[in-house]
């Protein structure tokens, strides 16, 4: 790794941890950083220790881990799918999702009912997405992401008649999809968590066999990559990585869209590289987003996908203006 | 001993039976030249030989050894295959890309060590490619990119390269080029076999020719033996009459018009 590429990892990282410290001082109640200090050492007073241990750090754990996740489902299904509009939610998860919650609002479940329902309802989407592109022993990208199109279409197409059903759950489920994490308790991170850092191991192990399937399939597998099983495990590792991220956090729109490319844009196209500093980068914009989320319009909280789409959307579109690169592809 | 050997090859795509019974064999150190109507098969027997296709009967052996016996990775550490229309719109630097080829020598967690930088300058100095090492690969020529994946293939150390119309990219000067550095490196004991559209330079570079006609195998032998105007009018439905190379006394094809 070159001089260029340590300074940007270590500011990235730097960025993270001042980002989080940030995270846990600002609220309804202004925290400072001694007293941050003094509850993590476990002194301090009971209020404050309720405030940080019990409402701000899980959330400031589950936004990052969830930023992290999506980040490096985006990175990997963007190469995967060689398709620079990739995203987590590409191959219907999303709409499984909500169409999980849904029916788990609908039928009055608790919180942790809903996550796992989300959870659940994401990985059967996927597998039926899987499974209309599957050709024989093979399976073809084109059709997966046209699949996936189509069944998240259809999905939605149920979700609206749920809701239409159904008036009096309207809000709640509007707000569910929009995604935050105000409702985060410690008990859904705990089953989180582990999926979401396992999983993205996992696919990080995978990053040189994604460089060669960049430069396409084919050639990947001469190069000896056995495409077909990489790209089984990718699928699954990231449809897990995901559906336990919108199980905590709702459909988090433009993350794993932008994270990557940003990251791609400073850091280049290695995978190996940058799928860690997508994961730091994603960790730290997220958090960062969560906490205008809740801190702008005190004491409402506004959804935390308005904040993703509203500061992404334009870096991004500054840095594609910048970028001498763009005419070429953005691989 | 023959380090590849076909045996009794066919392959459908679907319903449609492109190798309808191929079985030849060749020694390393040669240049086999694969020529051909469109449509005769020429790409679908390198995909074969080169393990990407499965064939529906019959056998490939490298070095005596059944091909589907070899892992994924194992049959890139014998076998580089340089295909006919290559990607480039990614973000990888030309010496990144040729890195890739040192893939089936590595294990998962493992980096590239100085060897395989090594074998990676080697590789481009040989395909004189070694000054794009910083650029990216939609920065080059047509030409200039089928040189950066030559080298590719050439850091995967092969025992045998496939060559899927290898110079149809390039000027005259690296067409002749690219064929006697091919012509050289069969010298030094790797077999290529090459698909080629250009009867003459195949002529020229190949120590054998392989003519191909709907699925099957017409001929193979050197230039001298095969090259013949009722061969080519067989292959191609096309008349020419025949020179020869006062330098060497190779056969030189030209079509009859009019």
């Amino acid at each position: 790794m070159n001089l260029k590429k340590s300074i940007c990892f270590t500011t990235a990282f730097i960025l993270l941890v001042l980002v989080m410290a940030l995270a846990i001082s600002k609220g309804a109640v202004k925290l400072s950083i001694g007293e941050i200090l003094n509850v993590l050492r476990n002194s301090g007073n009971d209020t404050n220790k309720t405030i940080i241990l019990d409402l701000r750090l899980p959330r400031v754990i589950a936004s990052a881990i969830v930023g992290m996740g999506l980040s490096v489902v985006g990175a990997f299904f963007q190469g995967l799918l060689r398709n620079p509009i990739a995203d987590p939610y590409v191959i219907g998860i999303s709409s499984g999702a909500a169409l999980g919650a849904t029916i788990a609002i609908i039928l009055g479940f608790g919180l942790f009912g809903i996550n796992l329902a989300a959870f659940v309802a994401s990985l059967i989407t996927v597998f039926i997405v899987y499974a209309i592109s599957k050709a024989g022993t093979k399976i073809s990208m084109t059709t997966m992401i046209l699949a996936g199109t189509a069944v998240s279409a259809f999905i939605s197409a149920i979700i609206s008649l749920i809701m239409l059903l159904n008036h009096e759950e309207f809000n709640r489920i509007i707000f569910w999809t929009m995604g935050g994490f105000n409702l985060i308790s410690w008990k859904s991170l705990a089953f989180a968590i582990p999926i979401i850092v396992i999983g993205a191991l996992v696919m990080y192990s995978f990053s040189r066999d994604i460089n060669a399937i960049l430069t396409g399939e084919e050639v990947a597998e001469h190069l000896g990559v056995n495409t077909e099983r990489v790209k089984k495990i990718i699928f699954i590792a990231g449809s897990l990585v995901t559906a336990a991220s919108v199980s905590v956090g709702g459909i988090i729109g433009f993350v794993g869209l932008i994270v990557p490319h940003i990251c791609r844009i400073i850091i280049g196209a290695d995978n190996r590289i940058l799928v860690p500093f997508s994961a730091i980068v994603g960790a730290a914009f997220l958090t960062f987003a969560d906490t205008i989320a809740r801190t702008i319009l005190i004491p409402t909280e506004i959804p935390i996908g308005i904040i993703t789409a509203s500061f992404g959307g334009p870096f991004f579109i500054y840095l594609l203006i910048n970028d001498k690169r763009k005419s070429e592809g953005m691989w | 001993m023959s380090i590849l050997k076909v045996e009794n090859l066919h392959f459908s795509y679907g319903k449609k039976e492109i190798l309808k019974g191929l079985s030849f064999s060749v020694d390393e150190s040669t240049i086999v030249g694969i020529i051909g109507a469109n449509g005769s098969g020429k790409t679908t027997l390198l995909k074969n030989i080169s393990g990407y296709l499965k064939p529906a009967s019959g056998n490939v052996f490298i070095e005596d050894r059944n091909i589907r016996d070899f892992s994924i990775k194992e049959k890139a550490r014998y076998i580089s295959y340089v295909p006919q229309d290559m990607e480039y719109g990614f973000n990888f630097t030309c010496f990144d890309i040729v890195m890739m080829g040192r893939m089936p020598f590595l294990k998962r967690f493992q980096w590239e060590s100085k060897k395989d930088r090594d074998i990676v300058k080697k590789s481009m100095e040989m395909t004189n490619t070694w000054q794009f090492k910083d650029y990216k690969l939609s920065e080059l020529s047509g030409g200039e990119r089928q040189r950066v994946y030559i080298a590719r293939a050439l850091a995967q150390e092969p025992k045998i390269l496939l060559m899927d119309e290898p110079i149809s990219h390039l000027d005259i000067k690296y067409q002749i080029e690219i064929l006697s550095f091919v012509k050289d490196l069969s010298t030094k004991g790797i077999l290529v076999i090459a698909v080629l559209h250009d009867i003459n330079l195949a002529s020229q570079f190949c120590h054998e020719i392989l003519i191909m006609k709907n699925g099957k195998l017409m001929d193979l032998g050197s230039p001298n033996k095969v090259i013949t105007p009722e061969s080519i009018k067989s292959a191609f439905s096309i008349d020419v009459e025949l020179l020869e190379n006062p330098n060497n006394n190779i056969p030189y094809v030209f079509a009859k018009i009019g």
